[in-house]
């Protein structure tokens, strides 16, 4: 197009239907959807890849040790010379001790911050906090991790005694910390969606700040604050560097805290890191744990889509 | 103001309810004020809003006001029970004396002078909770927790709105099922379910059909028998139909403010007569 400006009789519409007929312009059009969907296509495939070598490698682990020995078993002791056990109970308990911990730490800080920064903070206020919070979140977990253990732990030994260099309580708390900027944002923009008229309403009927934030917003914003809330605890499930670091390497089959543990995603950093052979047991029983870990997740993600939908407040 | 009580309004009596009658050839002929505005200024920022206002609305009455858009009249009610508080650049000069307190002495507790003055806004805004627990939230936040008590207050409430029928059998569905007339109905039980002394209406039917609009206008007048009604409204064949006196305001000022029957048949303000005979707004 080297021209110098419209030629004489040549119209607008002339050009443009030059523009249209050139080939290229064709083949990019009908190209481009096809481009796209592979793409897209990619991420499913990938998902799918996972998820089918995850279930291949399980089955192949379910070959050698029996599935009720697995599910029920209460002695997680892959190492063991002459007979290893394969019981993932205590893994499970593991994990869960983490997450109910950090739960415990995450969802009424994050629900207190979040009434706050919903009903009580200045828009000034709202505006510094809002973005410290999210940096929280960002910081990487391996930073947490030794937070957790050299500078948490000694803390709580202060307090608690027999508490051990690695156990439960410490990761926990952390595992809490990180995950409680996600359930105050999320929590905070459920509550702020509540429309402003609804909180008038209760305010002209004589009730006072904490009442309407309490007893009106809140419940509105249910819905969206219990999907917050199992949003975060499944990442507290999935959380491996914390645990790994802080948490130790000794599977139990109890409720003490105090006490070092292993979860599931710190057994197959163990083993990863290590050098179990290919082939044997052990590389297949990174797998299942992989796969359980997976069910749990998934489990903990449909919650909270069933949550969102069936709670919905319609306003 | 007692001279202005002329043929009109004695004529009127007649076509009124029986307890009204009753009450107003009661020996205490004057009723008494409820709310008394005196010089009262309000700027949102640099905006003066309202003007040297002075006003008095009495017991028992269905006091209008009217005006074109942004003339402060939304403002004002929103004084009255100090919702205008909510924005923060409010502030206020004057008084506005309700029952003897001026409402905006430091040491009047305005969550006390809001469960007096009941207000209903423009847009329907129930909570997003059972038709009970709407009416029920106001009793509750005052401590009201006896299950007996609070489904009489329920019942009382809705059968006060006149929508007890169309809900008895569905209290416990959402609020926001009903249609947007009968949330405004759900909206004023809500108000009566803590008795209030004043109710404020801030354009409640300007949202709501037609057939809506003449329910809630009927309500009002049953209403009126036992609380005092400032209603803020665009439509001054509402005004004429449902108020005893009118308030006219325009800029932030009150041009007149007299029996309804005299605002719409004989003003004495030319800008009076300008906007209720269709010349602007």
């Amino acid at each position: 197009m080297a021209s110098h400006g419209l030629e004489k009789g040549q119209s607008v519409q002339q050009l443009i239907a030059q523009s249209r007929n050139k080939k290229g312009k064709k083949i990019i059009e009908k190209s481009m959807p096809i481009l796209l969907i592979i793409t897209a296509l990619i991420s499913v495939f990938t998902t799918i890849g996972i998820v089918f070598t995850l279930i291949f490698e399980t089955f192949e682990f379910f070959q050698r040790v029996s599935i009720t020995d697995y599910i029920f078993g209460t002695e997680w002791m892959p190492f063991s010379g002459n007979e290893p056990t394969y019981g993932i109970l205590p893994l499970v308990l593991g994990t869960l001790k983490v997450s109910v911990i950090a739960a415990l730490v995450a969802v009424p800080l994050g629900i207190a911050a979040a009434i706050y920064l919903s009903e009580y903070a200045s828009d000034k206020a709202r505006r510094i906090i809002k973005p410290i919070l999210e940096v929280l979140a960002g910081v990487p977990t391996i930073v947490y991790g030794f937070f957790a253990l050299t500078f948490i732990t000694p803390i709580l030994q202060q307090l608690i005694p027999s508490l051990k260099i690695f156990n439960a309580l410490s990761p926990g708390i952390v595992v809490g910390i990180m995950i409680l900027p996600m359930v105050a944002s999320l929590s905070e923009d459920a509550m702020s969606s509540v429309p402003n008229s609804i909180r008038e309403g209760a305010l002209a009927l004589g009730a006072t700040k904490l009442e309407v934030s309490l007893k009106v917003v809140l419940p509105a914003a249910l819905s969206g604050i219990i999907s917050s809330v199992v949003l975060a605890v499944s990442r507290a499930i999935g959380e491996t560097m914390i645990v790994s670091l802080a948490g130790g390497a000794t599977p139990r089959f109890d409720f003490n805290v105090t006490d070092s543990i292993q979860t599931m995603t710190a057994y197959i950093v163990q083993v990863s890191s290590g050098d179990a052979g290919y082939g044997t047991t052990i590389y297949y029983s990174i797998y299942a744990v992989g796969f359980t870990l997976f069910i749990f997740t998934l489990l903990m993600n449909l919650l909270a889509q069933y949550i969102s939908k069936r709670f919905r407040e319609e306003y | 103001m007692v001279d202005l009580k002329t043929k009109n309004e004695n004529e009127k009596l007649i076509i009124k309810s029986p307890s009204q009658v009753d009450r107003e050839a009661s020996p205490s002929i004057e009723k008494s004020t409820v709310f008394e505005t005196k010089n009262f200024d309000l700027w949102y920022g640099d905006h003066h809003a309202l003007k040297d206002i002075n006003l008095s609305i009495k017991e028992n009455e269905v006091s209008a006001i009217i005006g074109p858009s942004g003339c402060g009249k939304s403002t004002y009610i929103k004084a009255l029970n100090r919702m205008v508080e909510l924005v923060p650049s409010a502030r206020t000069t004057g008084e506005i004396i309700y029952r003897g307190r001026n409402i905006f002495d430091a040491s009047y507790e305005v969550e006390e002078l809001r469960t007096r003055v009941g207000m209903v806004f423009q847009k329907p805004n129930p909570f997003p909770k059972s038709i009970y627990d709407n009416i029920a939230y106001g009793p509750r936040i005052h401590g009201i927790k006896n299950k007996k008590i609070l489904d009489e207050i329920v019942e009382k409430s809705l059968r006060g709105a006149a929508i007890w029928d169309e809900v008895k059998d569905r209290l416990n569905q959402n609020a926001y099922g009903l249609s947007g007339g009968q949330q405004q109905r759900i909206c004023i039980a809500r108000c009566l379910a803590i008795e209030p002394d004043v109710i404020l209406m801030d354009e409640p039917t300007s949202a709501l059909d037609p057939i809506s609009t003449l329910k809630v206008e009927e309500l009002v007048q049953e209403l009126k028998d036992n609380y005092s009604i400032v209603i803020v409204t665009h439509n001054m064949q509402q005004a004429a139909r449902i108020s005893d006196k009118t308030a006219f305001f325009l800029n932030g000022e009150v041009v007149e403010f007299d029996n309804t029957d005299k605002i719409f048949s004989t003003p004495t303000d030319q800008r009076t007569e300008d906007y209720i005979s269709g010349r602007f707004g």
